[in-house]
């Protein structure tokens, strides 16, 4: 029946996609069902971003210069606040051994996990990063830039995340294990992420901040899923 | 493809945990409409030989043939014909039991036939809590849960891992009766189990993996 389409060689593009929203739906259903979560995650954003006015300095100048970094390392440390629960919950109550043996396409499944992970965790966060700027002397132009960076940085910490959550499946103090391996790989998109609102400070374009972000993004779209699949599957075994 | 030739074969199977071997020279052959009750103390590798023949798992040795042909693990082949009931139920605690029955018969590639599902609920006597969400049953209810997605389930190969677990006399009726169809209709069972399995004694093979063990 469905031999043909589940081989290794190439699953056609319907089976892919169908099993990319199954897993997409699904997710969302139950991240909607524990608001809760989700929420903590975002009240954890936002108090880390408002703390450093008050630990710093009131003064302008200070705040300016700080903004983009904050920003930026809050929105990786939401991101691995997140991450243990993308695959953990799955793993231990047995749905990620049905996910894997189900005859949809492996890497498919696992992106729409990716990508229900991106809509509860970094979406919201890059949406609320021009609100919360405001406490950083930032004007809509760096907001807008900000923004922008965001959203095509946050996507990467989703998927570079995944692999890490992938990896770890299992592993005694995974929670801690998982930081040490996905935060060095988060480096480079904090840099290219918080360098594009200073490019503009300093006169320049930002483009060549956002290029360098969508091409990493790019790039892990298209290796993260395999990875994650492979990881899961040495997992269960 | 004859009738007598095997649907699932396994050939001197072999599982190892570190430097211990839990079992080695397993062999066995299940024809359509065949039980085989895997038995034996606890830690012997049931549940890991369960794992190999569902495919999640690569034995140390031997190999595992689908008729007729060898299959790895995560094989596409094995990936269509075993429905895999672990001793993890799978439930996710906030869906109700039709959206967890829904998302499974989906996650296999067939289409979510809301009826069906009813009647499966109904059948296994879930039919009254079949719209809360799963962590308000009881853990036979759960197990219940399970039963109805055999009961939806047109995978040949049933793979179940101490079906009998947690189950009341009604259940096990609902599950004789599920396993009695799904060996009628050609398809084949292999089961972990301390107790007897309500399967008529014809079609049964036994498999005690305490024999297999440090051969």
């Amino acid at each position: 029946m469905s031999e043909a389409t589940t081989t290794a060689a190439a699953p056609d593009a319907a089976s892919v996609s169908a099993a990319f929203g199954w897993a997409l739906a699904r997710d969302l259903r139950i991240a909607l069902r524990s608001k809760a979560e989700l929420g903590v995650q975002l009240m954890f954003y936002v108090i880390v971003v408002s703390l450093f006015p008050l630990a710093t300095s009131p003064s302008r100048e200070v705040l300016a210069t700080l903004g983009p970094g904050v920003l930026w390392t809050a929105a990786l440390l939401a991101s691995l606040l997140s991450l243990p629960r993308l695959f953990s919950a799955d793993f231990s109550d047995g749905t990620l051994e049905q996910i894997a043996l189900s005859p949809r396409p492996l890497p498919a499944l696992v992106s729409g996990k990716m990508a229900a992970h991106w809509l509860t965790t970094g979406l919201p966060v890059a949406v609320l990063a021009p609100v919360l700027g405001g406490q950083y002397a930032m004007d809509g132009t760096e907001l807008g830039i900000l923004a922008a960076a965001l959203l095509l940085g946050t996507p990467i910490l989703s998927l570079l995340g995944a692999i890490g959550a992938a990896l770890t499946l299992g592993a005694r103090g995974g929670g801690s294990l998982l930081a040490l391996l996905v935060l060095p790989l988060y480096a480079p998109v904090l840099i290219f992420g918080a360098g594009a609102v200073d490019a503009l400070r300093a006169g320049m374009s930002a483009g060549p901040q956002l290029s360098l972000l969508a091409a990493g993004l790019l790039l892990a779209l298209v290796a993260a899923p395999f990875a994650v699949a492979t990881a899961v599957r040495i997992a269960l075994d | 493809m004859p009738l007598s030739s095997p649907l699932l074969e396994a050939r001197s199977l072999a599982a190892r945990r570190g430097y211990a071997t839990l079992f080695q020279g397993v062999s066995f052959a299940l024809v359509a409409g065949g039980v085989l009750a895997v038995s034996g103390p606890n830690g012997c590798g049931k549940t890991t030989l369960l794992r190999m023949l569902a495919g999640l798992a690569a034995p140390a040795e031997g190999e595992i043939l689908l008729g007729g042909t060898r299959v790895h693990p995560f094989d596409p082949r094995l990936r269509d014909a075993v429905a895999f009931n672990g001793h993890l139920p799978a439930l996710k605690d906030e869906l109700t039991a039709i959206e967890n029955l829904a998302a499974w018969t989906t996650l296999e590639n067939e289409r979510a036939d809301l009826q069906g599902i009813d009647r499966a609920l109904d059948r296994v006597a879930l039919g009254k809590r079949s719209r809360i969400p799963a962590r308000a049953l009881s853990q036979g209810q759960r197990r219940r849960i399970g039963l109805a997605r055999l009961a939806l389930s047109p995978r040949r190969l049933w793979i179940l891992d101490e079906p009998l677990t947690a189950l009341d006399g009604d259940g096990v009726d609902v599950l004789e009766a599920l396993l009695a169809a799904q060996l009628d209709g050609g398809g084949i069972v292999v089961a972990a189990s301390h107790q007897a399995l309500p399967v008529a004694a014809e079609r049964l093979h036994r498999l005690d993996l305490a024999l297999a063990h440090h051969r």
